[in-house]
């Protein structure tokens, strides 16, 4: 199992476990970590998995796709380090992630 | 100079339209429903407030395949769609495209009046919500009191290019819409500045390269950026702050437009008097009414005990849902329940015989 950190606005953190294969988003949703919405399930066809990378993690987790970025348009507070969750696939080069969730879901 | 009358838009005579249904939603399920209707006889009328049929499919994942649509191992959100299309067409069911049923109450026959915010008015003997996530409104950006200035200095569609003249017109996204206005404003506008958060377009590359000539020559400004904040009072904008990679920038702005795409709102339904369940309309499961006698709910807006959020399961309603109707529309006559591939009667309607 693959840990994820998810970091709130207000600075508390939430640890979860996750298996491998699924995405970020998937592992928010099934441990009910506040503040991601995925509206269209995971489906690239809204904006509110929205995430922030931490610096660290930016390597490895990688930039957005071109279908991701059209979508990330619908998002607000876009950094360089957004990624939209559901399109982060979870595997062992990731375990230890870090992510911070946005003040909140376009 | 004589003070004339403020100027009134010419009022269509609108005759009430007259019918058996009214669908509410041309999404998958709105659609099969006019399939169902239509071989037992009963015409209906669809409105959507998408300018097209497809609603969350057409809308949301045209492209996207669907694999558990029965009979169809794979099939894309608009194939489905114009698949739909093909099936319903011996009906003749009639399109009322980017309207929105606003009001909806019962007259003193049984029948219910509903009318549009284009106008257009209804009496039916049922209606048909088939709303699915709810009504796709434009996405309000989250910042700080936009609201007040909605309809007033920040508008998310425009319906006269006039409106736009001499204002300082800052457009937000990177889209075909955002492109489309700012082509279309860039002649009217005192300013016209386009600001999206990075330098590639969604929009169709022509819209793009027309654009980017309109920068090139000075006619519009474009910031690669996001909006933070707006300035104004009394709901009239004056300038925005725009956080760009040189720092922030406040840029005098009169007319806002937003172009964040589409989010699903449940809108006008809330407010029938309806039972619902999380914002979803609570039915029976034996013919899909609501709490009230002849408004029927199918698809993704209604809820019932097991409910999923299928499509299989909202064309599954949609049959059960004509049945009920039936008794409804045509109290005196009797239903005879037929199968398409022996009844001739179902064979005549569908044009294949």
């Amino acid at each position: 199992m693959t840990k994820i950190t998810f970091i709130q606005p207000d600075g508390e953190g939430q640890t979860v476990e996750a298996e491998n294969g699924l995405t970020v988003m998937e592992a928010a949703k099934l441990n009910d970590v506040a503040g991601i919405e995925a509206e269209c399930g995971g489906a690239c066809a809204c904006a509110t998995c929205h995430v922030y990378v931490e610096q660290a993690w930016r390597e490895k987790v990688g930039k957005p796709s071109e279908m991701e970025e059209d979508m990330l348009d619908f998002a607000f507070d876009v950094r360089e380090e957004s990624r939209l969750s559901c399109q982060i696939k979870i595997s062992d080069a990731l375990d230890g992630l870090v992510v911070r969730v946005p003040e909140k879901q376009f | 100079m004589s003070v004339t009358a403020p100027a009134q838009e010419a009022t269509t005579s609108t005759e009430i339209i007259e019918t058996d249904a009214v669908v509410i939603g041309a999404g998958p399920c709105g659609l099969f429903a006019i399939f169902e209707l239509g071989l037992l006889d009963i015409k209906a009328h669809v409105v959507d407030i998408l300018d097209r049929a497809g609603g969350q499919c057409a809308e949301l994942y045209p492209e996207k395949p669907i694999y558990d649509v029965p009979a169809l191992p794979t099939v894309t959100g608009q194939e489905l769609t114009d698949r739909l299309m093909e099936q319903i067409k011996p009906f003749g069911a009639e399109f009322h495209f980017s309207e929105q049923i606003s009001t909806l109450s019962r007259e003193a026959d049984g029948r219910f009046r509903l009318t549009t915010d284009a106008g257009t008015e209804f009496l039916t003997k049922v209606v048909i919500v088939a709303a699915g996530g709810g009504s796709f409104t434009p996405k309000r950006p989250p910042l700080a009191g936009i609201e007040d200035y909605e309809g007033k200095s920040v508008f998310y569609s425009v319906r006269k290019i006039e409106q736009m003249r001499g204002k300082d017109v800052v457009i937000v996204g990177g889209g075909d819409s955002a492109l489309d206005w700012t082509l279309n404003l860039a002649p009217v506008a005192n300013s016209l500045t386009l600001v999206h958060r990075r330098d590639e377009f969604r929009g169709a590359p022509h819209s793009v390269d027309k654009m980017r000539k309109l920068v090139a020559d000075g006619s519009v400004r474009l910031l690669i950026g996001q909006v933070t904040a707006l300035e104004g009072a009394g709901g009239e904008l004056s300038s925005l702050q725009i956080k760009t990679a040189n720092g922030v920038e406040s840029v005098p702005c009169t007319a806002m437009l937003p172009f964040f795409g589409l989010t699903m709102k449940l809108g006008p339904v809330a407010d029938w008097g309806l039972n619902l369940h999380e914002n979803l309309i609570h039915v029976d499961t034996e013919r899909f009414e609501t709490s009230e006698k002849g408004i029927f709910a199918i698809g993704d807006i209604n809820w019932y005990p097991g409910k999923l959020k299928l499509i299989l399961s909202g064309f599954h309603e949609a049959a059960l849902m004509a049945q009920a109707a039936h008794r409804i529309v045509y109290p005196d006559k009797k239903l005879m329940f037929q199968y398409t591939t022996s009844s001739s009667n179902l064979q005549k309607k569908l044009g294949v015989k």
